[in-house]
């Protein structure tokens, strides 16, 4: 394929749009703001803060277009020092539009960046699904499948057993099977994998709708959501405390997980026969890997964490199982994924993104404000589309990504 | 002339005997039913009601007959968009986008341009209607032409987008106020297409889709245009090196994919609902896929494929009714469907079909996300 004929590194690309938000919020968005109003925000037990609405958000605006000019310049020689400015740029974005958000009232900062953690589960999980698979060379665009199916049978079974966490077994081992199908098709069939992942996604509709309908509707039953679980002494720290150790199950098994993949893939054996196969079968397959072997594993291993996704959404968030709940998160997840290059670490960074604008996007609506949401749902999509073509620095995928390997 | 008359009995020969590979889509549909009777089954209902009533709700009678080429009608327009976009090596998974963006544009015009007599009135919303898609497909055409970036996300990405354009399109700006569920106005008599039957839903639409089988056929087999297309398709580095022009082909498929796409939303609106509800829930992406893939890609083969999925879902209903079985089965139908079709092995397996040794590799669509 041919090359673009000019790319700009990822970090001045995100400075420039930093420094377009920081000019926006200091030059355009506080004018429109009463000059009385107040925002109380609120930092759990640290207490509460009032601020006078527009010159607080004017002076961070300014701040922010500082930062990313600081950026922009020395980005040349300091990259590293650049990229802590944007960071801190965009955190400060954050906080501005919540100042915003919260004027005439108020806005607690620290349960919105819970609730982000919490949007950010399924997503980051499903990214580390996509990731195992990809790194093997497999694509799969059915872990919104493998989510949907295990968050139907996972309910179906805590309605069947009255026990919650038989119900969180069986989603991990229904997102097992269906990817066992997936594996099936790609390797021992050679399928194109996009295909295979297209019928995983049609099946997983059809079979999650028929069980809802032929047995769980029937059975009105409400079932219980899986407990919030603190952690002594740790969950009494500020801020923190609330943030990390007082959360439900399958958060805590996501923040377990994503350091543990990214060790697991490039700190053993394991990861790196993964990482062979996915960029050159052959080659691995000379050295003695069994690259078949490899796939199935990291497939069906893919699979159950999709379906200690789709555990999420049935039994930790809502505790029933509605058509299509999964609502799209499992392709999220793949530009999460795609966002962080195929690096654990990086995926749970842009699946935070997208927990966070979900996050926003539900607060937006909780606080009535005129803001069309749909707008903001569109946000994570486009930047996702925006990742893909490049204009945010390179991804680049493994490299025997979709071809199916012949002996 | 001559030499084709010689030909003929050997061409029969060999038809004849690559007729078992020919019936592979017809088996792989027939085990995903016998599947889906295990399904019925098991659920302790009568597999012989339901399917009676699948076949009666879906064929019997002018209504339900009818009901089904209602359905058919966007599945065959949808369905010849992915096949399209196949032709030239794309997968076009964002057939469903592309048809809401044809629906919006389509039913704008037709709602919203006043004054015009039904024969410039009516063409310009279809045409509208195809813009709409054509837009939308051109995205993802033009990203990967340009930047590479693999059109399969950029499409899913681009129909959540168009979910919500519409969604919001539709309960703001383009709103009836007179009606209390959201949805727009209803389209003017002048840009409605007329229907065939009095009394039943079945529209005009059908016979533009039909046109279109043998148009898209036509023009991928008998002109310039279509065989770059195919041979871009065929082998991206071979037609480079023949001075075709990779890039300009992706974007030419897409465009015209879309727009095929554009043209399924825009007879929903034109002529079945006659208007655009913001619970506008399709599922036509999937389902055009699955209808691409059972047609092995040939427009000719999109009518009859397109027709079996609409008689499936227009069936469920009935079948629901007589046995108690949810329409979901049939997604499940559907779903094993397109794993035996993608994966022939089993279906060669169980029926005992050798691969012919002259058969050509289906395309693949799985080039990787990146460039």
């Amino acid at each position: 394929m041919k090359e673009p004929k000019f790319r700009l590194s990822r970090p001045v690309v995100l400075a420039l749009l930093v420094l377009v938000v920081g000019l926006a919020f200091a030059l355009y968005f506080s004018a429109k703001i009463p000059a009385d109003r107040l925002s109380t925000l609120g930092f759990e037990k640290l207490g509460e803060k009032a601020v006078l609405t527009r010159s607080t958000v004017k002076s961070i605006g300014w701040m922010i277009a500082f930062l990313a000019g600081v950026a922009l310049v020395i980005y040349p020689r300091r990259p590293k020092i650049s990229v802590v400015a944007v960071v801190l740029g965009i955190l400060l974005a954050i906080l501005a539009s919540l100042t915003a958000l919260a004027q005439g009232g108020s806005i607690d900062i620290v349960g919105m960046l819970a609730s982000s953690l919490r949007m950010c589960t399924p997503i980051a999980l499903g990214a580390l699904a996509g990731i195992l698979c990809e790194r093997s060379g497999i694509v799969n665009i059915g872990i919104e499948g493998m989510m949907l199916a295990a968050a139907a049978f996972g309910f179906g079974a805590n309605l069947y057993f009255k026990n919650i966490w038989i119900g969180v077994l069986v989603a991990i081992l229904v997102g097992g099977l269906m990817a066992l199908i997936h594996a099936l098709m790609c390797i021992r069939f050679k399928t194109d994998q996009i295909i295979s992942g297209t019928a995983i996604n049609i099946l997983a509709v059809g079979a999650s709708g028929f069980l809802r309908r032929a047995y769980l509707v029937k059975a009105y039953f409400v079932g219980s959501t899986l407990p919030i679980i603190k952690i002594p002494f740790l969950s009494q720290i500020p801020v923190l405390g609330t943030l990390l150790f007082r959360s439900q199950p399958i958060v805590y098994l996501m923040l377990i997980l994503v350091p543990l993949v990214y060790l697991m893939l490039f700190y053993t054996p394991w990861g790196l026969r993964t990482r062979a196969v996915g960029e050159h079968p052959r080659a691995a397959d000379t050295v003695g890997v069994n690259v078949y072997k490899v796939q199935y594993v990291n497939v069906i291993l893919a699979g159950m964490i999709a379906g200690l996704a789709g555990a999420w959404f049935s039994l930790e968030t809502v505790g029933s199982f509605e058509d299509v709940m999964t609502g799209g998160k499992g392709f999220i997840s793949l530009a999460a994924m795609i966002f962080g290059n195929w690096n654990p670490i990086g995926a749970f960074l842009g699946s935070l993104l997208f927990g966070f604008t979900d996050a926003l996007q539900i607060k937006l609506q909780i606080l009535g404000v005129k803001l069309p949401y749909q707008f903001l749902g569109m946000a994570p999509y486009l930047v996702t589309m925006v990742v893909l073509a490049g204009l945010i620095g390179r991804t680049t995928p493994p490299a025997a990504e979709g071809k199916p390997y012949e002996k | 002339m001559t030499a084709e008359a010689k030909k003929e009995p050997r061409a029969f020969a060999s038809w004849l005997s690559s007729l078992p590979e020919k019936l592979i889509p017809v088996l792989a549909v027939v085990t995903a039913l016998a599947i889906g009777a295990i399904v019925i089954w098991a659920t302790k209902a009568s597999v012989v009601k339901a399917y009676r009533g699948l076949i009666e709700g879906a064929l019997v009678g002018v209504t339900n007959f009818t009901e089904t080429l209602v359905i058919a009608t966007p599945y065959t327009l949808a369905g010849l968009a992915v096949a399209l976009a196949s032709r030239c090596g794309l997968f076009n998974i964002g057939a469903e986008g592309q048809f809401y963006m044809g629906a919006l544009f389509a039913v704008y015009v037709g709602f919203a341009v006043k004054g015009l007599p039904a024969v410039v009135h009516l063409p310009l919303a279809v045409l509208a209607g195809a813009l709409g898609g054509a837009v939308w497909g051109a995205i993802p055409g033009i990203l990967k032409a340009k930047l590479g970036a693999h059109e399969v996300t950029n499409a899913i990405m681009l129909n959540y987008i168009a979910v919500k354009v519409v969604d919001y399109v539709v309960k703001n700006p383009f709103r009836d106020r007179t009606s209390t569920i959201p949805r727009t106005p209803y389209i003017l008599p002048t840009a409605t297409l007329p229907r065939l039957l009095t009394d039943h839903r079945v529209h005009v639409g059908l016979l533009i889709a039909i046109a279109a089988v043998f148009v898209v056929y036509w023009l991928l087999w008998k002109t310039t245009v279509g065989f770059e297309i195919r041979t871009v398709g065929a082998n991206p580095d071979a037609a480079h090196y023949a001075g075709i022009s990779v890039t300009r082909n992706f974007v030419l498929a897409m465009v015209l994919s879309g727009a095929l796409a554009g043209l399924a939303g825009t007879g929903e609106v034109l002529g079945t609902n006659r208007t655009l509800p913001a619970a506008f829930i399709s599922g036509y992406g999937f389902d055009s896929i699955a209808i691409a893939l059972i047609a092995k890609n040939h427009p000719l083969g999109i009518f009859p494929a397109a027709f079996l999925w609409a008689a499936l879902r227009n069936g469920a209903g009935l079948m629901q009714v007589r046995a108690g079985i949810s329409i979901d089965l049939i997604n499940i139908v559907q779903g094993l469907v397109i794993i035996f079709i993608a994966a022939d092995e089993i279906i060669r397996g169980l029926y005992r079909i050798k691969r012919s040794k002259d058969q050509i590799r289906d395309i693949v669509f799985t080039r990787g996300w990146g460039r």
